[in-house]
């Protein structure tokens, strides 16, 4: 026997390095845990306080002297339900052209880079992009509208990218059903393509308002403003104004006006909304997991 | 006329139906190419205005921003840029990996999955929430670094290297963990067998075994760290100066929001000409994640 | 008789609810193949892996019994499994070279367990190689990717690579299953050499190389040892009706 050199296999080794390696796997986790109770803790600390109805449901009154945030929310919704208007369709449809319908390689290779290159653009060039061609090109001024196509740009990769994950999910079985029966390709993606890849779109959905919830820079070049007023007029109207996003407005109040405390309103009203969503999209893809 | 339905006139109207389909489809795939071409036009139509005027090179290594004097060089702002998001990766890759291998490893399933939940939050909190936090409470922590190297109070580019840290994690944490659960497990039991500690098994095999895709989430973060603008810009301090560890610093993406409202003319065109440089690095490392992944799958084949 | 290298004794183990080993007792000679054979499901997988603890990883398993390697309790509470594993090394069912180069599969046991001197691990990876009997074969391409070879030279890699960290048992979980003939008769060839230094313990879903290849054989069914004797008389002589039964291919 040349190799009966070990030692017994009852001699505990000693690794220290390891011992060291797990200690600082477990802090490094058990940090980060703790960073994400404390940001989410201090935010809400500091800003429940400052929220009420009032807060809520009023515009800025100078003379009375008090805080509310009503109209930012409006902006806010007004942004994020016509964005979606136009970025749900859009995105869905281009997915849909992807997975189904185009057969030239190229042209698949290019809307894919597209799309992908539109996901690493950061929201700061968005503005500049958005104001140099929709603000000015177009004439729209800053404005809402403006605000609205620029962040729909933004969005378009992340709709695309979760409703092409969801038509790669459907089975090849179902499609060749359906064609196997006589039935066109427009009816089969009617009748069983989007039903099944609704939770795609729905995770799609949830991750662009997250997006555009949080958004800031851009919107701060292209629909910059203030939230002064309660909205008034019609639709049209509100949206070839100028106005700010709750993000915005927090970042206006914290920055140029030095106000921390409804900076931190702001910010308790944000954070609830982020969680909101994060829990939405998990029901989601476990409600429909379920089925 | 007879009931009979012919194949070929049943055909002709369906295939008319398919066709606007076809084409409607085909413009929404369009709509995201048609986005990049414009998008990549006017960043260079707009920002080599002051290039042109300037010079590329007075433009690029010029040391002095004085937009009131018209000069605009924006070396320190690259620079700036360049050090803070190095540093936020150089810092966020080692934690990022480690958090990845403790939730796709070592810990308990329930626990992986709560803090997977926090870390998604942490992903989703909007960057101004971040620069309100860093603004009042990173900033004044490191009054104390600077009084210490006698420096005056301000906002430091450590403080937007600490920021962009704790905004890539997630992106890094996320992709890092995705692609070491990849690694087939029968490499593991192999270490295993072979007399490896966990640790060894996991750092020696599984971790070199995912490398393209940590490889993936590195660029993916640098890209995201390159152009966060707001969180930067409200604990940096905004002096375009050279960069400083414990001084205030100006990043590229931050000059823009910051004089956007009282710019104009050349000005302006400067901030342009800024988008444009931040739109050429962005190019790159897309470009660069682009290979990277490509890599990546032709090793898994 | 040889003398023994590993035994158990009243050996059970459980996946949680279900008695997959009971009261496992087994001698596995020194120097000589122990052939494990029975069919799916019967534990023979199972009990192998408990001969160098593969089975810790799975959180529900328990086990009770006594698993002996060279006089010393293996599931004792002061025993470096690493030590234990470095000592027994074990080969899959289908090849799993790590995703490197050839010579740093080989040597990433010599290395885990210390050994850095770059002659050394040469040394260790030409020989285990050779070994292995796939030297020659990949003597001019050890920096390529392991991953670039035919499965039958993975897994004659793979051997190699235990064999680096100078085991003194090698357990063999169906090793040839995933291959062809020739890689089959290839690997079966090696065995027969191996056994002159380590002792052999191999799982196998084919009879005939059960026969071919071992000195004992032992017939596993629903987590029981019906028979173990000597390869030629389990094979020509069965005691037990249903180990007659599953050589003749009665059932199985």
């Amino acid at each position: 026997m040349n190799n009966t050199n070990h030692g017994s296999i009852t001699q505990k080794r000693r690794r220290p390095s390891e011992i060291l390696l797990y200690g600082l796997i477990f802090l490094l986790a058990a940090f980060l845990a703790a960073l994400v109770v404390f940001i989410i803790g201090y935010i809400l600390a500091k800003g429940l306080p400052a929220i009420s109805v009032q807060f809520l449901t009023t515009a800025e009154n100078p003379i009375e002297e008090t805080v509310g945030i009503f109209p930012s929310i409006v902006n806010t919704l007004y942004i994020v339900f016509f964005a979606l208007i136009i970025c749900v369709p859009l995105g869905v449809g281009g997915a849909i052209y992807l997975s189904e319908y185009a057969k030239n390689k190229k042209i698949v290779g290019a809307i894919q880079f597209a799309s992908e290159t539109l996901a690493g653009i950061p929201s700061i060039l968005y503005g500049i992009f958005g104001f140099v061609f929709f603000c000015v090109l177009l004439n729209l001024h800053v404005s809402l509208l403006a605000g609205v196509l620029t962040l729909t740009i933004m969005v378009l990769p992340i709709m695309m990218r979760t409703t092409q994950e969801a038509l790669r999910a459907v089975p090849k079985s179902y499609r060749d059903g359906a064609l196997g029966l006589g039935a066109t390709k427009w009816y089969l993606i009617r009748t069983i393509l989007l039903p099944c890849s609704l939770k795609g779109i729905l995770t799609g959905v949830i991750l662009s308002v997250g997006r555009m919830v949080s958004e800031s820079a851009a919107l701060l070049l292209v629909a910059g403003g203030s939230a002064m007023y309660m909205p008034r007029g019609s639709v049209w109207e509100q949206l070839s104004h100028s106005g700010s996003t709750l993000s915005v407005e927090l970042y206006r109040y914290a920055m140029s006006r030095g106000d921390n405390s409804t900076a931190f309103g702001i910010a308790s009203v944000l954070i609830i909304i982020v969680a909101l969503l994060n829990l939405l999209t998990r029901f989601v893809a476990w409600r429909l997991n379920k089925r | 006329m007879t009931n009979k339905t012919s194949i070929l006139s049943g055909r002709r109207t369906k295939s008319l139906v398919e066709r606007i389909m076809n084409i409607i489809f085909l413009v929404c795939g369009l709509a995201s190419v048609v986005s990049v071409v414009f998008m990549t036009v006017y960043m260079v139509v707009s920002g080599g205005a002051i290039i042109a005027e300037t010079g590329v090179f007075r433009f690029l290594l010029g040391h002095v921003w004085n937009p009131g004097g018209s000069e605009f060089g924006i070396l320190p702002m690259i620079l700036s840029s360049v050090l803070a998001t190095l540093g936020a990766v150089l810092i966020a890759l080692p934690v990022g990996v480690l958090i990845a291998v403790f939730l796709a490893k070592l810990s308990p399933g329930k626990l992986a999955t709560a803090m997977r939940a926090f870390i998604d939050l942490l992903a989703g909190i909007p960057s101004v929430i971040y620069g309100l936090l860093g603004a009042l409470l990173l900033v004044p922590a490191i009054f104390k670094l600077q009084a210490a190297a006698g420096l005056p109070n301000s906002g430091s580019l450590l403080a937007a290297i600490v920021i962009l840290v704790i905004m890539i994690l997630p992106t890094i944490i996320s992709v890092s963990e995705t692609a070491i659960r990849s690694v087939p497990k029968q490499y593991e039991e192999a270490a295993l067998a072979l007399g490896s500690t966990r640790l060894q098994a996991i750092f020696k095999v599984t971790v070199p075994a995912a490398k393209s895709g940590i490889v993936a989430g590195m660029v993916l973060g640098t890209g995201r760290a390159i152009g966060e603008a707001m969180a930067v810009m409200m604990v940096s301090g905004n002096a375009a100066i050279m960069p400083e560890l414990l001084r205030p610093v100006r990043l590229l993406t931050a000059a823009i929001p910051i004089e956007w409202a009282y710019s104009s003319g050349l000005h302006r065109q400067a901030l342009y000409g800024i988008g444009l440089v931040l739109f050429v690095f962005i190019m790159v490392i897309n470009l660069l994640l682009r290979q990277v992944m490509k890599k990546g799958g032709a090793q898994d084949e | 008789m040889t003398p023994v290298k590993m035994h158990t004794r009243a050996l059970n183990l459980f996946y949680g609810e279900v008695h997959a080993l009971k009261g496992v007792d087994l001698d596995m000679p020194e120097q000589c193949v122990t052939a494990l054979i029975g069919p799916s499901g019967c534990g023979k997988s199972t009990f192998l892996k408990t001969l160098n603890r593969m089975n810790d990883t799975i959180a529900s398993v328990r086990i009770s019994g006594e698993v002996v390697l060279d006089g010393e309790d293996i599931y004792a509470k002061n025993v470096d499994v690493t030590t234990l594993r470095k000592k027994a090394g074990m080969v899959f069912q289908s090849p799993n070279p790590f995703p490197m180069s050839i010579y740093d599969n080989i040597a990433y046991g010599p290395r885990i367990h210390g050994e850095k001197k770059r002659i050394v691990l040469d040394e260790i990876v030409e020989q285990s190689l050779r070994d292995a009997a796939i030297w020659d074969e990949v003597k001019d391409r050890l920096k390529k990717p392991a991953l670039g070879l035919s499965g039958g030279q993975q897994q004659r890699l793979c051997i190699a690579r235990s064999l680096a960290t100078k085991p003194e048992v090698l357990l063999m979980d169906e090793p040839t299953s995933a291959l062809d003939p020739i890689s089959t008769s290839k690997i079966e060839e090696l065995i027969d050499e191996l056994k002159r230094d380590y002792s052999i313990v191999i799982v196998t879903h084919n009879m005939q190389q059960a026969a071919r290849i071992s000195d004992y054989t032992a017939f596993f069914l629903l987590g029981e040892v019906v028979e173990h004797n000597t390869t030629g008389d389990v094979f020509s002589n069965p005691k037990d009706r249903r180990t007659e039964d599953y050589i003749t291919g009665r059932f199985g």
